[in-house]
Parts: structure tokens; C-alpha cells; sequence
């Protein structure tokens, strides 16, 4: 396999399962297979693109059709890229072994699988690519597949969240398309890496400077930062089980891939500006996360807030600006949508073991399933930041650059933030694990198939914290190569006047 | 006719904000197709609006003569005509859906029918 065939396929193959899908309508057993199948394959593809890329050490770039830069679309895969994809393709894989047992016949029949693989093809493109362009039109992708997905999810409560995802969506993009189209009228090219070069230090200029904001409104309100989030916790708290896991580990972060893409490498010249909103933005979206958080009761919608809070620190990082921050917010990123989706997961087994979602109705967990607390408690505890989990040194990370930089006010706001997520953590546990069950109606069992998935995600989270030197050295690996990028340009920018 | 082009993108943008910003389904659904309209013509004068003439680099050239638009911003904005058109689509059976389960277009009254 050369190199350039791995990094096209994690679009290819995808895309190409999701037709045969389509090829066996109604046979849902066959559609089952033909998931799990394109998702262990792509797996597959995306690991050995991410050895390859790691060993390397230098950026892949591809032409598509043999044009070059200029003219053609490109893809660049560095090791932020590839490691991006790889997270995707195992949450991809958990997500179809989950929908196994968690998504109903009927659904499947409506071509689940179809619009899964769509998603998975939307999300690794958006990764991959390198023209903001194409960065669009990937976005697009991605969101007509979980327009679908969230429409499918339930009968009941999903019309009125989807109609708030999709319509502050469909703004977004166009802030996206207005915001890409006054650059390409700037700069004459889509091209990240080009788009650098051509602006030069050309900071003042204000058509660039409506584009930044609008490509700021456009990535925060895919994100989920601070005045942009309300759209989250309205909308996945409805959908299916497997579509919320799905959504809340992906959809978002490649909001922030996409800002650490554009406002951490090719406007990286306006860093000063910049830098200052994003630790403002990124703190508020932290404390308002985890304030929203504490004040819900459903096990969903907490775990929805705490995304937000989430996002809030990777934001943080980008303003911090430093490589140490950056390979804090990818190890962070990783981390957050492991746990993340896992804690989807697991809510949605312990919502079909109890029959509710309401932390008020559920009850004596601990006592019925251990096995689940078992599987509740090591993400829980990993979000919460308890050590030697992953949580505990993605937060050290990051409140470590912020000391370093002398953000003090911030590292403290992280600080707090980190303990109120073990709050709202202990929550959950208390009231659906260890209290008596305020009703007296027997348990349901989830189907088995769901603890494969759970496990698999359980266990990574435990590696990452038992493991944290390789891992974060791949960080700061991907970090050094997302920095040089920019240093590059900034050396070509010195040296040409 | 770039201040024409201007003003007739900002009156597509204002009209758009407004009809989104309102409580009924169907003023939504028009508010978005008007916003999509104003992005697309923003991308499509972006790159300038030139004389009329063809844009086909002379003999010997090695790029358009000055002064001409740039063909490719009309070639990215029919992708995206493409790309908003569908997700209308998409929008109006969402929506319409909406409206027959419920039989409400208000979406206060959605947001409480489902709840």
C-alpha cells in the first residue's frame, strides 16, 4: 500500500460501503455486516496511514487528477490529521458495534448504515483536506448525514431538537461560504498553506478581517463555544443513543480541528488578535458548560453541557498559542472524544436498564448491574480528571501551559471547572448507581454486543493514562508539525521584505 | 454595479436574518434561502465583476489580463448553489414533517407540543 492510497481511503472506502449498503435495502442483516465490515477495514486503513505518517515524520501531501497546489485540490496529512482520522475510525468501529444492539430494526430498514458511513466519509474529508473549499463542501457532507441520523433517531421529541440543529447549522455554513468567498476574492487561491503565504502580514486589511470574523462564527458555532452552544444540548439529548455517541465525540471537535487548522496555522499572523478572544471564549465556554451541567438532571443532557465545558479548554489552548498548549489541546482532543462517546454509551445502557433517562427515576443501579458501574466509572472518573487516567493529564497539560504563559486566572477557571465536571460526575453516579430505585419495576438487560464497544473505549482510556509519555510525545509530535507549518511562513515572511 | 451587487447582497442578508429571526416554520425555511442566496452572491462577486468577455488567457500569457474576474469563484459558487439547494430540499421536508405531526408552524409551540 503506498502512502498516498492510505490517505485517500478513509474517504474511499466508506463512501464506497455506504452504496453497497444501499445495495440491500430492507435486508437489515446484511446491512449490519456490511457496516461493521467497511468500519473494521477502514480501521484498518486509518492505522497504517497513522504508522506511516508518525515514522515518517514528514507531511503527506496529495494532488488529486496530478494538479498541483495552484490549481488542484490538495490534501495534507500530518500527523494531526492522521491521528484525527484514526480517533474517528475507532469511534466509527465502537459506533457500529453499539448500533448493533442499540438501533432498532426499523431504523436499520430507513438505511442507518448508509448514513453512517456518509458521516464517517464527511468527517475523515474535513480532516484530510487542505482547501478551505473543499473544507465546505466535507462540512456539508458531514452535516446532511447527521440531519438524517438525528431525524431517525426516535419516533417521538426528535423533530423539534433536529429543526435547531439544522437551521443554526445551515447559518453556519453560510458564514462559512460568505467568509471563504471575500478570502478567496483577497487571496485568489483556498489553499491553506497558500492562503498563508499570499496574506503575508497583511493583518489590517479589512475584507481579511471580516473573513476572520466570519470563519470565527462559522467554526464556533460547529464547535460549540460560548455564545454559539445553545443548539447542543437541545439536539443530542433527542436522538438515538448511537447517533448521540457518534455526534458527541466527532461532530464538534472537527469545529475545533478546523479552527486549529485556519487560526492556529494559516492566520496564525493574527495570533495576537486572536489570541486574547479565544482565552476569553474558551473560559466562558468552560464555566458555562459545567454550570449548565449541574443544573440538569438527565443523564444526556449533562453529559451534552459537559461537552460544551470540553470544548471550552481546547479553545483555551488555541488562544494560549504556544506548542505546549497545542499538543496539550491534541492530546486533550483525543482523550475528550474517547470518554466522551464512551459516556454516550453508557448512558444509553443505562437508560435501556433502567427505562429512563431521568436521573430522578433511576436508581439501585449499583446493586442490579455492577459490571455497568464498573464501565460508568472509568470515563466518568477520566472526565472528571482523577489520576493516573487520561483526564487527569490532559487538564495537567493544559493548566501547566497556562502557568507557564502566567495565565494564572485561567489555570485557576480550569482548576474549578475540572471539579465541578467530578461534581456533576458524581451525580449521575449517586442517583443512578447507588440510591435505592424509587420504583419498583423490574430491570431490563441491554443486549451484550454493547459491551464490546464500551470495553474496547474503556480500555484505550486506560491506556492513555497508564501509557501518557508515548502518547503525549505523539502530541507534541503532531503539535511540533502543525507549528513548523506556521514557522515556515513566518520565516519566508521575514526574509522577504 | 458593484454598489448594486453591495446593496443587493446586504437587502438579501438583512431580509434573510429577519424572516429567520421570526417564530413561524415557513418564514424560517424562506429566511434561509434568502441567506443562502446573499452567501453565494458574495462568493460570486468576490473575485470581481469584470466586462462580459471571456475569460481565456491570450497566447503566449501565462495569466488573464488584468482587470478580468477570476472563473473560478463561478465555478465554486455552483457547487455551493448545488450544495444549498439540496439542503433546502432537505429543510423543507424536515420542516414540513414538523408541521404534520405537530400541526403547529409556530416553533414555541412545537418546542412545547413535543415536550
Amino acid at each position: 500500500m503506498k502512502p498516498e492510497h492510505a490517505a485517500v481511503l478513509p474517504i474511499l472506502l466508506p463512501l464506497a460501503f455506504s452504496l453497497l449498503v444501499m445495495f440491500g435495502r430492507g435486508v437489515v442483516r446484511y446491512q449490519r455486516a456490511v457496516v461493521v465490515g467497511a468500519m473494521g477495514l477502514n480501521l484498518f486503513a486509518c492505522t497504517w496511514l497513522f504508522q506511516w505518517v508518525r515514522r515518517e515524520d514528514v507531511p503527506l501531501e496529495i494532488s488529486f487528477g496530478g494538479w498541483n497546489a495552484p490549481v488542484g485540490i490538495a490534501f495534507y496529512v500530518d500527523l494531526l490529521s492522521a491521528t484525527m482520522v484514526l480517533v474517528t475510525a475507532l469511534i466509527a468501529f465502537c459506533g457500529a458495534l453499539y448500533a448493533l444492539g442499540d438501533v432498532g430494526r426499523r431504523t436499520w430498514g430507513a438505511s442507518y448504515g448508509f448514513f453512517l458511513l456518509l458521516l464517517i466519509t464527511g468527517i475523515n474529508g474535513a480532516f484530510l483536506t487542505n482547501d478551505l473549499f473543499n473544507l465546505f463542501v466535507w462540512f456539508e457532507v458531514m452535516l446532511m448525514a447527521s440531519f438524517a441520523m438525528m431525524a431517525l433517531g426516535r419516533r417521538r421529541f426528535t423533530i423539534e431538537g433536529t429543526t435547531k440543529y439544522v437551521v443554526i447549522n445551515m447559518v453556519s455554513s453560510f458564514f462559512l461560504l460568505a467568509g471563504l468567498g471575500l478570502l478567496y476574492g483577497k487571496a485568489g487561491n483556498l489553499n491553506l498553506n497558500i492562503i498563508a503565504e499570499r496574506l503575508g502580514s497583511s493583518s489590517d486589511d479589512p475584507i481579511i478581517l471580516t473573513s476572520c470574523a466570519l470563519l470565527l462564527m462559522a467554526f464556533g458555532i460547529k464547535a460549540g463555544v460560548f455564545p454559539l452552544y445553545f443548539w447542543l444540548p437541545a439536539s443530542y439529548p433527542n436522538t438515538g443513543f448511537t447517533s448521540a455517541a457518534v455526534f458527541g465525540g466527532l461532530l464538534t471537535k472537527v469545529g475545533v480541528y478546523a479552527f486549529f487548522r485556519v487560526f492556529g496555522g494559516a492566520f496564525a499572523f493574527f495570533s495576537e488578535l486572536t489570541g486574547d478572544i479565544f482565552i476569553i471564549v474558551g473560559v466562558a465556554t468552560m464555566i458555562t458548560g459545567v454550570l449548565g451541567a449541574a443544573s440538569q438532571m438527565y443523564i444526556r443532557k449533562i453529559l451534552s453541557f459537559h461537552i460544551i465545558s470540553q470544548i471550552g479548554y481546547l479553545i483555551l489552548c488555541l488562544g494560549l498559542f504556544t506548542k505546549g498548549a497545542f499538543a496539550a489541546a491534541i492530546f486533550y482532543t483525543v482523550h475528550h472524544i474517547i470518554v466522551k462517546t464512551n459516556l454516550f454509551f453508557v448512558a444509553g445502557m443505562i437508560a435501556k436498564t433502567g427505562r429512563a433517562e431521568d436521573l430522578n427515576k433511576l436508581g439501585g443501579l449499583m446493586r442490579s448491574s455492577p459490571l455497568l458501574a464498573v464501565l460508568f466509572a472509568i470515563p466518568a472518573l477520566s472526565l472528571g480528571g482523577i489520576p493516573p487516567l487520561s483526564g487527569f493529564f490532559a487538564k495537567l497539560f493544559v493548566i501547566q501551559e497556562a502557568f507557564e504563559v502566567e495565565a494564572y486566572l485561567v489555570a485557576t477557571a480550569a482548576l474549578a471547572v475540572g471539579l465541578l465536571t467530578l461534581f456533576s460526575m458524581t451525580k449521575i453516579w449517586s442517583e443512578a448507581f447507588w440510591k435505592d430505585s424509587p420504583r419498583n419495576s423490574p430491570l431490563c438487560r441491554f443486549p451484550k454486543i454493547q459491551l464490546v464497544p464500551v470495553a474496547i473505549l474503556c480500555s484505550i482510556t486506560l491506556f492513555l493514562g497508564f501509557g501518557v509519555g508515548p502518547s503525549y510525545q505523539i502530541s507534541e509530535q503532531a503539535a511540533e508539525q502543525l507549528w513548523n507549518q506556521n514557522s515556515t511562513m513566518a520565516l519566508e515572511e521575514e526574509t522577504q521584505p | 454595479m458593484e454598489l448594486i451587487i453591495a446593496l443587493l447582497n446586504g437587502t438579501l442578508a438583512a431580509v434573510g436574518v429577519y424572516l429567520l429571526l421570526d417564530r413561524n416554520l415557513f418564514r424560517i425555511l424562506l429566511g434561509l434561502a434568502l441567506l443562502a442566496q446573499a452567501a453565494n452572491l458574495l462568493v460570486f462577486t468576490s473575485a470581481g465583476l469584470g466586462d462580459g468577455s471571456t475569460p481565456i488567457i491570450p497566447k503566449g500569457a501565462e495569466t488573464l489580463p488584468a482587470g478580468h474576474p477570476d472563473p473560478l469563484a463561478q465555478a465554486l459558487v455552483l457547487t455551493a448553489i448545488v450544495i444549498s439547494f439540496g439542503v433546502l430540499a432537505f429543510c423543507i421536508t424536515l420542516l414540513k414533517q414538523a408541521h404534520q405531526r405537530s400541526g403547529q408552524s409556530d416553533v414555541m409551540a412545537l418546542a412545547k407540543s413535543q415536550r
